[in-house]
């Protein structure tokens, strides 16, 4: 076993794999953080109202707020389905 | 000036009370006036860990509580001169730790004129894991090379960033120190473990450690004995390393690579 093991020289590689998922996720976690606690509820009820006017999915609606040194930007984007 | 240092980590289990009783250990050691606080109420295990759980009478919330002084809770380690241990209580409820009381406590203990004071925190971003960091000057983040350990490393860093008093008062941030423990150069080497790197790469923060995967931290806690008075391990020359960078000396990095093992050995060695 261990003569094998003595050639078997090939890397398992997950840690690699582990990085990148970090990677991905942790921009993802950052980038919500210090937003306000009343955004997602927010973004649930703005949903709803869209909803009666028009079919849109859940991803498709996004709301931030950005901060710069004078004032904050509510930004609420929505993506309409393409006309057919 | 005495400094507060935070030992947190967000995930249970990736070592916070060994490496705060080597830390608090290693400070005394060194001729600071130390007292290490357990704050993880209704899980009491620092003493253990310190081998004065036969000398607990007083706890925190007694303190905190009015029944209790602080010099009669205060443990005085029996190794080290300068170093004493602040139990917690076992009661279950998790809101008696109240930050004004914990304030009360820690101002009592600047008057006492402790150098350092190391508040070992509890697992998660709760209420007793945010009473154990809010009043820190400086954060020990300890992070296993593995996803989840990594990922609430960065969440605690988020928190300490936001919910801190120094945060915010807007004051000058916590000083914020990543110790890497359990970490395998083996397995690093053979890349099934995330490297000292990838983790430093993504929570950017100074490293002040790495502490390799050691048999001698389970033998330190099962004779209660800090494992930096284990000389002879690596984890004990580690975690001296990490209090002499602490403190501001520089000290190059050991124990990343695997210990070169002979022939013989790779042939008929035990893989452990």
């Amino acid at each position: 076993m261990n003569l094998i093991a003595l050639f078997r020289r090939r890397p398992d590689g997950s840690a690699a794999i582990a990085k990148e998922r970090l990677q991905i996720i942790l921009a993802h976690e950052r980038s919500d953080r210090g937003q306000p606690e009343f955004l997602p509820r927010l973004q649930q009820e703005l949903m709803a109202v869209i909803a009666k006017y028009v079919k849109v999915e859940q991803e498709n609606i996004n709301v931030t707020v950005q901060h710069d040194d004078t004032r904050a930007i509510l930004e609420i984007n929505v993506e309409l389905p393409p006309k057919h | 000036m005495t400094k507060v240092v935070v030992v947190t980590s967000g995930k249970g289990g990736v070592g916070k009370t060994t490496s705060s009783a080597a830390i608090g250990t290693g400070l005394a050691l060194r001729g600071h006036k130390t007292v290490i606080i357990d704050f993880d109420v209704g899980l009491r295990n620092l003493d253990l860990i310190m081998g004065c759980e036969r000398r607990v009478v007083f706890d925190f919330v007694n303190v905190i509580n009015g029944d209790a002084t602080l010099s009669q809770a205060l443990i005085k380690d029996k190794r080290v001169e300068n170093l004493h241990v602040f139990p917690t209580s076992q009661t279950r409820d998790k809101d008696a730790l109240t930050m004004s009381g914990v304030e009360r406590v820690l101002d009592e203990l600047r008057e006492l004129k402790f150098d350092y004071i190391v508040c070992d925190s509890p697992a998660g971003i709760e209420h007793g894991a945010v009473a154990a960091l809010y009043f820190a000057d400086e954060a020990i983040v300890v992070t296993n090379p593995e996803v989840s350990s990594v990922r609430d490393s960065d969440r605690i860093l988020g928190i300490l960033a936001s919910k801190s008093r120094r945060a915010q008062r807007g004051e000058e941030p916590v000083h914020e120190h990543l110790l890497l423990t359990r970490y395998s150069a083996d397995r690093v080497e053979r890349g099934e473990m995330l490297t000292v790197k990838d983790v430093n790469d993504i929570l950017a923060i100074p490293l002040i450690g790495v502490i390799p995967e050691s048999p001698a931290v389970l033998k330190a806690s099962n004779m209660g004995v800090p494992v930096i008075h284990d000389q002879e391990s690596l984890a004990g020359q580690a975690y001296s390393d990490a209090v002499a960078r602490f403190l501001g000396e520089k000290r190059d990095m050991r124990f990343l690579a695997p210990p070169r093992k002979g022939l013989l050995h790779k042939l008929f060695g035990t893989n452990a």
